[in-house]
């Protein structure tokens, strides 16, 4: 079965699901986005229409800029624009009243993306990534799900979240500990700095690097390569190679809920959404 | 910094950017003259790790908005 959806499609090519992400600008996932990965992940649940292999690829300028910021602004702004108008005392009443709700509304974003990304993480197809450009973020985060990573040289993958005062939270964090060493992990989480593709390749976080414009080519040869391999036998590999870091990931959504709904976070997303400078991916 | 390197970096501007930034200065703002923004940006600082054979941490380019400061950054690194 194939789907055309608002922000992403996918279409069956042989053995292989191609999974395309075409939301404008940069396939920020909002929850638009999140339904339809959710019909994805369902497909997936239920054999992906006896798929061997998925490939991840975005027709936008870059794989994926990760959450959208200014969809969680407007909704944590929402709940705080009820407050215009009180005085401070029903203000502060509400507030300790609010922000458990808002944390809730949060939560289950946060619950809902992990399901989703646990089961495209555990899906019983290889599963590649071509990535190009910015791979930031949540677009991190999902690129993360898949088996192997092909990068074109233009890719650059980043966790920009602790310049909002937040932590990354679709599960990035403990699939990057699973991937790759302390130092880079740590180096990426506390930097904010982004990585290029061949330093990517070289930390093993990307399996090949290939030109521009090559990504999904080379993405569709790896695909047809592991779709020979007997179901059964993969889905042991798989098992095996990439098994689920669940108390991590528990762990993450906490923090992530406990953080997001600070004022400071609110505060330096309204700084993200009010910044009109050329250089927001630089600050 | 060495002309060499900033020869090399207006090649790559030119090469990302086009016939516009030919012109560049070495001390003129990417930004302003070329109408770049930060992913642009971060596109030609992929081609400047690959070019020079060195890796950059964005945060050393905060602020660097001309072809010298890129130079300097980029002589930190080799």
């Amino acid at each position: 079965m194939d789907f055309v959806g608002q922000t992403l499609s996918w279409r069956h090519q042989g053995p292989t699901i191609e999974v395309e992400l075409h939301r404008a600008p940069l396939n920020e996932i909002g929850t638009t986005t999140l339904s339809e990965l959710e019909q994805l992940a369902d497909y997936v649940r239920q054999g992906g229409g006896g798929a061997k292999a998925l490939v991840w690829w975005s027709s936008r300028p870059g794989f994926c800029a990760g959450a959208d910021l200014r969809e969680l602004h407007g909704g944590l702004l929402q709940r705080r624009d009820r407050f215009d108008g009180l005085g401070p005392l029903a203000k502060r009443g509400l507030r300790r009243v609010a922000r458990p709700l808002v944390r809730r509304q949060i939560r289950r974003f946060i619950d809902r993306i992990h399901t989703v990304f646990d089961t495209l993480d555990m899906a019983p197809m290889t599963t590649v990534a071509a990535c190009h450009g910015v791979v930031f973020g949540g677009g991190f985060e999902l690129a993360l799900t898949a088996d192997l990573i092909v990068a074109e040289r233009s890719a650059r993958f980043c966790f920009p979240e602790l310049r909002l005062g937040i932590i990354p939270g679709f599960g990035g964090v403990p699939r990057l500990n699973r991937d790759v060493g302390n130092a880079l992990v740590r180096d990426l989480l506390l930097t904010g700095r982004s990585l290029n593709a061949k330093r990517a390749q070289a930390a093993g976080l990307v399996s090949q690097v290939v030109p521009k414009g090559e990504g999904l080519n080379a993405a569709r040869r790896v695909a047809a390569q592991a779709a020979r391999y007997e179901d059964a036998t993969r889905i042991a590999a798989k098992r095996f190679l990439k098994p689920l870091p669940v108390a991590e990931l528990a762990r993450e959504r906490d923090i992530f809920c406990d953080l997001v709904t600070r004022p400071e976070t609110l505060a330096a997303l309204q700084r993200f959404v009010d910044d009109d400078s050329a250089q927001p991916y630089l600050s | 910094m060495s002309d060499a390197v900033l020869t090399r970096l207006s090649g790559l501007a030119v090469d990302r950017f086009g016939a516009g930034a030919e012109a560049l200065g070495p001390d003129d703002d990417l930004f302003d003259t070329l109408g770049i923004d930060s992913l642009q940006a971060l596109d030609l600082l992929t081609d400047i790790e690959e070019a020079f054979d060195v890796e950059i941490p964005d945060y050393e380019i905060q602020g660097v908005t001309t072809l010298s400061g890129l130079a300097e950054v980029i002589g930190r690194h080799r």
